[in-house]
């Protein structure tokens, strides 16, 4: 759902902007405090491994493709906030090397995945963690909940953007943004929940937001 | 500690490995059809917008996810050379930001002051 130039009116493009300079400077100040020898190299494969899967696109309903977005694996292997940087990497370089997605509407391509698909997914990730119990089936089935509801929370801040710039009618283009990304969420969730499961088999202490001793705090040196 | 510093390298190198292969294998057999957004576009009659704007920056070399001269030739090749490339920027920029912001928060920093005080 990257936005191309065209789509939205400069006060939209602007607003949205601003929010995310905002969300970039809070990730920086945040991963300067996160980041430590494991973390590093997580994120940069959690980076290009998104950037190589967005790039599969695979057919859904009517003639009409979807891609893989990330925002809920990154918050859930790395937190929110190296989760946010590193959508933001990826938005930025597809914009400037692969046009994909408009230099105007960076900042609003931002906002939608790299912060409201970002953060949305892990308040829904931590409520449900919080409110179910601990073990490896629940952490996959809050991990599926939250990728669904990134894509859709993403695609209905971004058909609101095309609404409020007077692209489209609100009760065109929300139900109509929504109604397809809640069938791309469904393979979201499928992907999420595959690479979720994969690295918990493998290598369960990288996941930064899983902790099945309960023990939040205690974070192992590499 | 040694063995599993170790580890987590091999799991990266294999992540990497596997990111590249999807780049570079899958790539050129993903789906052409327009994407969620631009179907919507398309559907309710907006999409002329953005074919009608002139892009803000034109400087993109690898733009829609191809070289430009290969893609007359050999359209596969440049979508899947154009794949590779884009997962080795973003790794190499996820990686060197990463290192950058990490190196502001090294915990010796600490020892450092308190050796220069003693």
């Amino acid at each position: 759902m990257h936005i191309p130039d065209g789509f939205l009116n400069a006060g939209v493009s602007v607003a949205t902007g601003v929010v995310a300079v905002g969300g970039g400077a809070v990730a920086l100040k945040k991963a300067r405090d996160e980041l430590d020898d494991k973390s590093v190299p997580m994120l940069a494969l959690c980076a290009a491994f998104i950037f190589a899967a967005q790039m599969l696109n695979f057919p859904i309903a009517g003639g009409t493709s979807g891609h893989f977005l990330g925002a809920a694996l990154a918050a859930i292997l790395l937190g929110p906030y190296l989760g946010s940087l590193v959508l933001m990497v990826v938005l930025i370089i597809q914009a400037l090397l692969f046009a994909d997605g408009g230099l105007t509407a960076l900042g609003a391509n931002i906002f939608n995945m790299a912060i409201v698909g970002v953060y949305g997914a892990y308040v829904i990730y931590y409520l449900l963690k919080k409110a179910l119990p601990r073990g490896r089936t629940w952490f996959l089935s809050s991990t599926a909940i939250s990728a669904w509801f990134s894509i859709v929370l993403a695609a209905l801040v971004c058909a609101l953007e095309l609404a409020i710039s007077g692209t489209s009618p609100a009760g065109t283009v929300i139900p109509a943004m929504v109604g397809i990304h809640a069938l791309i969420g469904i393979v979201e969730a499928l992907i999420t929940v595959v690479v979720a499961g994969v690295v918990m088999a493998a290598r369960p202490d990288l996941i930064r937001t899983y902790q099945p001793a309960g023990n939040l705090t205690v974070r192992e040196v590499a | 500690m040694e063995a599993r510093r170790k580890s987590l390298l091999i799991f990266v190198a294999a992540g990497i490995a596997l990111s590249i292969a999807l780049a570079l294998i899958v790539s050129p057999f993903a789906s052409s059809s327009p994407d969620g957004l631009e179907k919507v576009a398309e559907d309710k009659g907006f999409l002329e917008k953005a074919e009608e704007t002139e892009p803000a920056w034109d400087k993109a070399p690898m733009a829609d996810y191809s070289i430009s001269s290969l893609e007359e030739s050999h359209p596969a090749w440049a979508t899947a050379i154009a794949g590779l490339l884009g997962t080795v920027a973003v790794l190499l920029v996820a990686w060197g930001l990463a290192l950058l912001l990490k190196k502001r928060n090294i915990p010796l920093e600490v020892s450092r002051k308190d050796v220069g005080g003693a």
